[in-house]
């Protein structure tokens, strides 16, 4: 099957999501759509796939002109995503949800969803337990579910919206692999990504975009600099980092227990200094959001102390946690950082000073002019955060921050970012840290653990590793720990 | 906007009203009448005399009170179903103040308004404590709160309240004249009444839309853990808006006993709160078209015993065409946006 994308818009206010894309597609080729954020990329695929439609321009199956009008047009076509956040129905198990997409009468068909779950399981190795409710799968779970799904109704070319985010190493693995097995077998992949060394190992071809436009198209072997010159239009800087002298102790964990329904967390001590950057390492749920979320005041702790400059907070309401300078920047932008639905200059009059009764518009414009230019927001004060692309969120969020702040809780900063953008995001949180505010994060990407951490814990199963000196650890000996091995 | 555009909001604005139109004649057919002499008899109840006119903007004065109270528990994304019984505590209030205390009518009136504002914000401090530490869903809460405030009401009319010569369900014995609210010439209206009601609304608006409060408020009602996280105290800021909600529909309860029936009646609250939620969602919670919804309702509202007068109808036409018009208008909305909306992801 060959696809032909001919002129694609798609405007969302002054966004030019798209502005005039034409592409063609191949089947058994993986095909690379690389671009930094806010390229593009997600706009186009989901114009390919049904779940937008185009402002303008042609989609071609074999030369013949297509409208889809729903993902299910798209798929019976033989088009089918997986999306960057999975929509599937997190409440059924992994059969039903399996079973839901399918053809066929008003009842569910379990042993027929039952028995292609297990074919196409066996066929790339995906392990998935049938019964098993989705929430309990990890992302990479859910993700090989979509794809086993997808295949099961028979599409033809499958795209994939930045697979890799928030997925362990062997799932990574695994996935490329069952890919390049569905490429094979003359099924057309597209593989979207922001990551330079996916789409070098993975893809055969590469169209690259820049702000709604195709900046240029590739063939294998891809050179480095030429991708990152057709993705930012200029060689990257790097900001480096330089070392401090630590300061007093700002934060003391004592002995800490911290429950959740699913996991304990056990017998943790940490100190941590002004100026200090401690990466929390570990697969996702072993423990590292429960630390934070304590240290931040949002979930009480069942043992243990936390004191905060010498005082102890321990149990202390998450107003308390403010007042001492401690902030919590979450993973999940939309659900638990910003208000959709409020403008870039109401966030700013909520998070500047709100005491009084009306509100001094004029400061809260000032504060956003100002954060928008100095955090190079892409969007207008009285721009609706919903509106706004990950990364922009994820600047809007920064500059909500108090000024000055003794600690600094951050869950996966860079999740989804390109380079550009996560090196900026780290450029400014140095520049905190040489203020001296502490700063704990989170992140699956051991090169940034490696590089911005002084010092890392690795988190497994509810357990945490003694703090591990950055500059003596090695990527591979962190992924070893992650793994379980030497707690 | 193109005049296409334009053309299908205009469409979309009236389809509710034509839907009902065309729901109600049926239903006016099937009873064996003639559904124009019918809304031709509610218009003429409804605007035939100044009188009728003055009886809109009392019928008019607790909607906009309530509603002006429910727009703000919407804002912080809360369904305060108990303004019924806040109207009602406000009414308990300013009984018990006229009851209990004797002075001329330029002290006892303005602390009756006092009195209903106090004892509705009391009510909904109550739902607000219910919803926020006891962890009841807020419909649950007010539901239950409306029970205590009538099952209330009737006690003290038949018990402490009790007329002399006996208790009968026409309510206490009238208010002292030194606490009847003053009317407007020979008409049933108050001119003091109408400028609070006003004073509210409009007060609400500039505070939903202005103040540090409003945007609080909103921002706990569209994302409550974000606006936690940006430093707003949710509980707190929730059961105030419960209060304030409160007081308004107490000040409308306190209103109708000393401007409207001139005491305690066992059904003082009149559904007023029940319809002011289908005011604020035909509002589509805006507080811009609250008076026009408003109007609507207590035109039909007065205009709509004429038919149990002149045709032998039973005058509850008049709540099937508000509730009519509130279903249809959810209907076409949704309509609208599923068929506006196929980039939407299947799941939303
Ligand atoms: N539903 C939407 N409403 C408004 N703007 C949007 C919407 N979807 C995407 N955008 C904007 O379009 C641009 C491209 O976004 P997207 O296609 O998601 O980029 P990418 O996937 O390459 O990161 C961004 O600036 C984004 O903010
Ligand atoms: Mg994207």
């Amino acid at each position: 099957m060959k696809i032909q994308l001919r002129d694609i818009y798609k405007y969302f206010g002054p966004v030019r999501a798209n502005d005039g894309i034409s592409l063609e597609i191949e089947s058994g080729v993986i095909h690379g759509l690389l671009g930094e954020n806010g390229a593009g990329k997600t706009t186009l695929m989901k114009i390919l796939s049904g779940y937008q439609s185009a402002d303008r321009g042609t989609i071609l199956l074999n030369g013949r002109p297509v409208h889809f009008r729903s993902p299910a047009d798209a798929i019976a076509a033989g088009i089918g995503m997986l999306h960057q956040d999975p929509l599937d129905v997190p409440a059924f198990s992994a059969l039903e949800n399996l079973a839901l997409g399918s053809p066929g009468g008003p009842f569910l068909n379990r042993a027929r969803a039952r028995r292609t779950l297990e074919t196409l399981g066996r066929r790339f190795g995906f392990s998935l337990d049938p019964d098993a409710p989705v929430s309990s799968l990890t992302v990479g779970e859910r993700q090989q579910l979509e794809m086993v799904r997808l295949l099961a109704l028979g599409v033809r070319v499958i795209i994939l919206d930045e697979p890799t985010t928030g997925i362990s190493a062997p799932q990574k693995a695994l996935l490329f692999q069952a890919l390049h097995q569905l490429s094979q077998e003359g099924l057309a992949v597209i593989f979207v990504s922001h990551k330079l060394e996916e789409v070098q190992e993975l893809c055969s071809r590469v169209t690259v975009l820049r702000q709604g436009k195709v900046a240029g198209e590739l063939r294998a072997p891809f050179a480095t600099d030429e991708m990152v010159s057709l993705m930012f239009g200029q060689a990257l800087g790097t900001y480096g980092r330089r070392p401090i002298p630590l300061g007093e102790i700002i934060l003391q964990v004592e002995n800490l227990t911290v429950r959740s329904p699913r996991l304990e967390l056990n017998g943790v001590h940490l100190t941590v200094r002004a100026g200090e950057v401690i990466g929390l390492a570990g697969l996702e749920g072993s423990g590292q959001r429960l630390l934070m979320l304590a240290c931040a005041g949002l979930q009480k702790p069942h043992g243990g102390r936390i004191i905060l400059g010498g005082q102890d907070v321990t149990g202390r309401p998450y107003t308390t946690f403010l007042r001492h300078g401690v902030a919590f920047v979450p993973a999940a932008r939309l659900e638990e950082g910003l208000v959709p639905g409020l403008t870039l200059r109401e966030h700013f009059a909520l998070a500047g000073d709100t005491r009084g009764f009306l509100i001094r518009w004029d400061e809260a414009d000032a504060r956003a002019a100002q954060m928008i230019a100095d955090f190079n927001i892409v969007g207008q004060a009285d721009t609706r955060v919903e509106a706004l692309s990950g990364g922009n969120q994820q600047r809007a969020l920064l500059a909500l921050l108090p000024e000055r702040l003794r600690l600094l809780i951050l869950e996966h900063p860079t999740r989804g970012l390109d380079i550009a953008s996560s090196r900026w995001i780290w450029h400014r949180l140095l520049e905190r840290r040489e203020r001296g505010t502490a700063i704990l994060f989170t992140s699956t990407d051991l090169d940034e653990l490696v590089e911005y951490s002084d010092r890392i814990v690795v988190f497994s199963g509810g357990k945490m590793s003694a703090p591990l000196e950055t500059s003596r650890v090695t990527v591979e000996e962190l992924g070893y720990l992650i793994g379980g091995r030497g707690l | 906007m193109t005049w296409r555009a334009r053309l299908t909001q205009i469409g979309v604005a009236l389809a509710p009203i034509g839907l009902t139109l065309v729901m109600t004649m049926f239903i006016l057919l099937l009873a064996g009448a003639d559904p124009f002499e019918a809304y031709g008899n509610i218009l003429s109840g409804a605007f035939e005399s100044p009188k009728k006119i003055a009886d809109i903007a009392v019928a008019m004065v607790p909607l906009l009170l309530c509603s002006a109270g429910m727009l703000v528990t919407f804002a912080a994304g809360l369904w305060n179903i108990g303004v019924e019984g806040q109207m009602i505590a406000g009414a308990l209030m300013t009984t018990w103040l006229v009851e209990s205390l004797t002075a001329p009518a330029g002290v006892i009136l303005p602390l009756s308004v006092v009195a209903g504002l106090i004892g509705g914000a009391l009510w909904g401090l109550l739902v607000g404590l219910i919803r926020t530490y006891g962890g009841v869903n807020e419909i649950f809460a007010g539901l239950g709160m409306n029970f205590v405030a009538s099952a209330l009401t009737n006690y003290l009319i038949f018990g402490p309240w009790r007329p002399p010569d006996g208790a009968t369900m026409s309510g206490t014995d009238p208010f002292p004249p030194s606490a009847w609210m003053p009317l407007l010439g020979t008409t049933r209206a108050s001119l003091v009444s109408i400028l609070l009601s006003v004073i509210a609304l409009v007060g609400v608006w500039l505070v939903l839309r202005g103040t540090y409060w409003g945007l609080k408020l909103r921002a706990i009602g569209r994302n409550i853990r974000a606006a936690q996280r940006l430093g707003v105290s949710t509980h707190r800021n929730m059961i105030l808006a419960f209060i304030v909600c409160g007081a308004l529909a107490g000040l409308a309860g306190s209103l109708q006993t000393t401007a409207v029936y001139r005491r305690l009646i066992p059904q003082i609250s009149g559904g007023y709160g029940y319809l002011s939620q289908l005011v604020v969602l035909l509002s589509g919670l805006r507080a811009e078209w609250v008076p026009l919804v408003v109007f609507f309702f207590s035109a039909v509202q007065v205009g709509s015993p004429r038919l149990e007068l002149r045709m032998q109808l039973d005058s509850s036409m008049g709540g099937i065409l508000q509730a009519g018009i509130v279903l249809f208008f959810l209907l076409v909305r949704g309509f609208r946006e599923r068929w506006r909306a196929p980039e939407r992801p299947k799941e939303e």
